[in-house]
């Protein structure tokens, strides 16, 4: 089951650029939460904060809170931990090439020691299953390399990998920009699909994929976090002037 | 017309690089016609090496090269790729620049420099403190025997160790580096810590290239002679201790050339240097093209 | 859809071992590093400690004393070096560059220099030693003479894939814009090749050529058979000359402890050298020294 985010001033920095300021934001369980704005907004960043991503660059920084089902996850826990239970998909598509489709699917569960063959098979069957890539790869698993799939395969692909650790919250940062409009929409289905059982945080820059699928949504612009509410409000009847002028395309 | 002769030129000196290959091959099997008629190939197989009654067998020096070599390589191996992996992964980028710098001067260190050490410091050091360790744990072996003067094959694989280990080491370096950022990343989100990163994420992807930096290791290995020269004892035989005396290919030719005093002689010691020749350009070919095939043919450095 | 029962328990055993292997990989690839400087920095030290004692004006200046006897010096050898350097320069240098010049800016992404490219990096592999022996088989079996001249020649063959690499390196490093200029003024192409191409890069190019003269200089195996060495003065081209890495070589396996303090002089002017060369290149290539190429 997927658990819900509390965020509070959460600030962070690349070096002494203030990429984020003062975010606090409530992301609900079980739902998926879309957060949009312009390039360079800050909405990467602050899904990289929420699994500790962002701190693997060296001249990174944070200050804030973010708990994660009610843990600290900056003070409480591990980042190993923490990115255990948060897991992420990234823009573009990442399978490892030197590994097949199982082994790729399997790698997050044998790096927390799980060596069980009929484990590992169950969980690889499920997790390609729920990332609806299942059908179309159970006769090559352990034929084909990772990297030999489509784009649109390799991203469903990368979602199974992440899905194998079991973990609470999926954050997805911009999953289908790079993948053809038929990916797109397998993907758009998954995340509706994946909602029942995870918490989903999805970046992106296209809105009309946010009003798709995402119950909430959050528009950030310059490191703020201008705006968040109900998808439906946000898109027909924004509270910020701001908000208006990107969902209208004045900017952005 | 200036302009076409210019080009020429260019082209000529270009092609001058295959030159120094034909130059090189056909120098040296002319020159070894005698022995090469005389024994044949089983001159490689023959362990007698005696020039008094023009008997050669170029065994003993086969052997010492390739074990002198692995010895080196087990020594260095280990070593190069923590230091890749240290220098890639875990060092502060301060002390980054620094510590390249010092390891790239290593590779710069002549042989002959490494050679004078080695006979002054580090023979003593292993004839003193390591040798008896080894004797006593491992002597039953009967790898590591009395008598130890600290010069022969041992001492010169540690030398050879230290020579090779930044080529490997900066090798393993480029292709670590060549590994894309978003290979890292992906491992870190599963929840793994650094070093099952750089595991999974870095070695798996980059394990062509660095097993073909280490064979370019070996490469320089098989054909490094003065400092081996100096502290293998030159002694033509093959003998279970490492810590005997020995020969390597190129130690006996740089050892003995300058003597050789008839021609049956000097051209066993061409038809050894033709072996050199051959056997380190098939292994620095496979090890370029290993290298080449991770990094893509970015400008690999002239080392 | 298939839901998931979580088959993850956390196991507090396999969590412990991931730390614990997380810390050794830490340590050990300190420990390697440590282990791979300590040599250097040992080589160093020794250098400075027993080499800088006797680098003195004889040292310089006087020819090697009769045997063992104190105060004699190496300055036939690093006369005979110089000799050799030069006349390996003008062989390596100008073949190198030329050949360099090929490479980047007539041969870009051809086949030929593809390979060219490739024999070079391997030819650098082959031990000094083996080219020793062919310039032996070239020069001195047929003027039955060791000379001067064949251990030249051998040092300059050495140079040329080195210089190649590294000139066609830093010219690939000249942006376009400025071949397309110099051609827009209607300047012949060799013209431009040479005076304003080669000019932009000449910084790195001379760098290069530092690197690989460098290198020769510390050869000692091609110079066995070819140069052998003399103990006297000696510049002449077609007789045995002196080198410095040739007397260290002798002096470090012989018998006197006056030979050994020469040695490690020798080589520590060996490795000023070196070390200047090294890091001269360094500076050029990092900190983007070559006008034009910013």
């Amino acid at each position: 089951m997927g658990v819900g985010i509390e965020v509070n001033g959460l600030n962070a920095w690349y070096g002494t650029n203030h990429t984020l300021l003062d975010i606090t934001l409530h992301i609900p369980a079980n739902e998926a939460t879309a957060l949009i704005g312009p390039s360079g907004c800050g909405k990467s960043t602050f899904v990289r904060c929420l699994n500790r991503m962002h701190e693997t660059n060296p001249i990174a920084k944070v200050t804030g809170e973010v708990k994660v089902g009610g843990v600290d996850i900056y003070n409480d826990t591990t980042a190993v931990e923490v990115r255990r239970r948060i897991g992420m998909v990234f823009q573009r598509p990442n399978p490892f090439p030197t590994m097949s489709i199982y082994d790729n699917v399997a790698s997050g569960l044998k790096l927390n020691g799980y060596r069980n063959r009929r484990v590992l098979d169950e969980v690889v069957q499920r997790s390609l299953q729920n990332a609806a890539l299942w059908d179309e790869v159970k006769d090559d698993l352990k034929k084909k390399s990772g990297a030999s799939l489509s784009g649109g395969q390799q991203q469903r692909l990368c979602i199974a990998r992440a899905l194998a650790v079991d973990p609470e919250v999926l954050l997805m940062d911009e999953p289908a920009s790079a993948l053809d409009p038929v990916s797109t929409a397998k993907i758009e289905d998954l995340i509706f699909q994946l909602k029942s059982q995870y918490t989903i945080v999805i970046v992106t820059h296209n809105m009309q994929q946010a009003a798709r699928v995402a119950e909430r949504t959050g528009f950030f612009l310059n490191g703020r976090l201008i705006e968040f509410d109900s998808t439906h409000k946000i898109f027909t009847n924004p509270s910020d002037k701001r908000t208006e002028d990107y969902i209208t395309g004045r900017f952005g | 017309m200036a302009d076409s002769t210019f080009r020429w030129l260019m082209l000529l000196c270009a092609l001058s690089i295959f030159g120094i290959v034909a130059l090189i091959a056909t120098e040296l099997v002319t020159h070894c016609d005698i022995t090469l008629k005389k024994f044949g190939l089983k001159f490689f197989l023959g362990s007698a090496w005696n020039p008094v009654n023009n008997d050669f067998g170029a065994l003993p020096f086969v052997c010492g090269t390739l074990v002198s070599s692995l010895i080196s390589l087990i020594l260095a191996v280990p070593l190069a790729v923590g230091v890749a992996i240290f220098l890639t992964e875990m060092c502060p980028r301060a002390l980054r620049g620094a510590l390249s710098f010092l390891t790239e001067l290593l590779a710069a260190i002549p042989s002959v420099v490494y050679g004078l050490w080695a006979i002054f410091v580090l023979v003593p050091l292993l004839r003193g403190y390591v040798d008896p360790v080894l004797i006593k744990l491992l002597g039953w072996t009967g790898f590591f025997t009395q008598p130890d003067f600290g010069i022969g094959m041992f001492a010169a694989g540690v030398i050879l160790a230290i020579m090779i280990l930044p080529i490997i080491s900066s090798l393993t370096r480029e292709v670590m580096t060549a590994v894309p950022h978003t290979q890292r990343e992906a491992v870190l989100a599963l929840g793994a810590t650094r070093w099952e990163m750089i595991r999974m994420g870095v070695l798996r992807n980059a394990r062509i290239g660095i097993v073909g930096s280490i064979i370019l290791g070996l490469g320089r290995a098989l054909g490094e002679t003065m400092a081996v020269a100096m502290v293998i004892g030159s002694s033509p035989t093959i003998t279970k201790s490492l810590l005997a005396p020995a020969a390597t290919m190129a130690s006996v030719i740089a050892n003995e050339f300058a003597e050789a005093s008839d021609d049956t002689y000097r051209s066993a010691l061409i038809e050894i240097g033709l072996a050199l020749f051959i056997v380190t350009i098939i292994v620095n070919m496979f090890a370029r093209l290993l290298v080449w095939a991770v990094t893509r043919g970015a400008p690999a450095r002239a080392t | 859809m298939a839901t998931m029962a979580s088959p993850l328990k956390k196991s507090r055993l396999n969590h412990h071992w991931r730390w614990f292997a997380n810390h050794l990989a830490s340590v050990l690839a300190v420990l390697a590093t440590i282990l791979v400087i300590a040599p250097l920095v040992a080589i160093f030290i020794d250098l400075v400690y027993k080499g800088a004692s006797s680098l003195n004006w004889n040292f310089f200046t006087r020819l090697p004393a009769p045997v063992g006897e104190p105060g004699g010096g190496m300055a036939n050898a690093i006369v005979g070096s110089a000799v050799l350097l030069g006349l390996a320069s003008l062989i390596g240098i100008p073949i190198g560059i030329a050949a360099g010049i090929y490479l980047s800016e007539y041969g870009r992404g051809t086949r030929l220099s593809n390979l060219v490219r490739f024999t070079a990096d391997v030819l650098n592999g082959v031990p000094s030693i083996v080219m020793g022996i062919a310039v032996y088989a070239l020069i001195v079996v047929p003027t039955k003479t060791f000379s001067a001249m064949a251990g030249g020649t051998a040092l300059g063959i050495m140079m040329i894939p080195t210089v190649a690499r590294t000139s066609e390196e830093m010219l690939l490093m000249v942006p376009h814009s400025i071949r397309e200029a110099a051609l827009g003024l209607g300047v012949p192409t060799w013209r431009s090749v040479l005076s304003i191409t080669l000019k932009t890069a000449m910084p790195g190019v001379i760098t290069g050529c530092m690197l690989a003269f460098a290198r020769v200089a510390g050869e000692t195996a091609p110079l066995l058979f070819t140069a052998l060495g003399n103990d006297f003065w000696s510049t002449r081209l077609n007789q045995p000359i002196e080198a410095l890495p040739l007397q260290i070589y002798v002096y470090a396996l012989g018998p006197y402890d006056e030979w050994h303090r020469l040695a490690w002089a020798g080589s520590l002017v060996l490795i000023v050298l070196i070390v200047v060369s090294v890091a001269l290149v360094r500076y050029v290539t990092s900190r983007g020294v070559l006008k034009g190429a910013s």
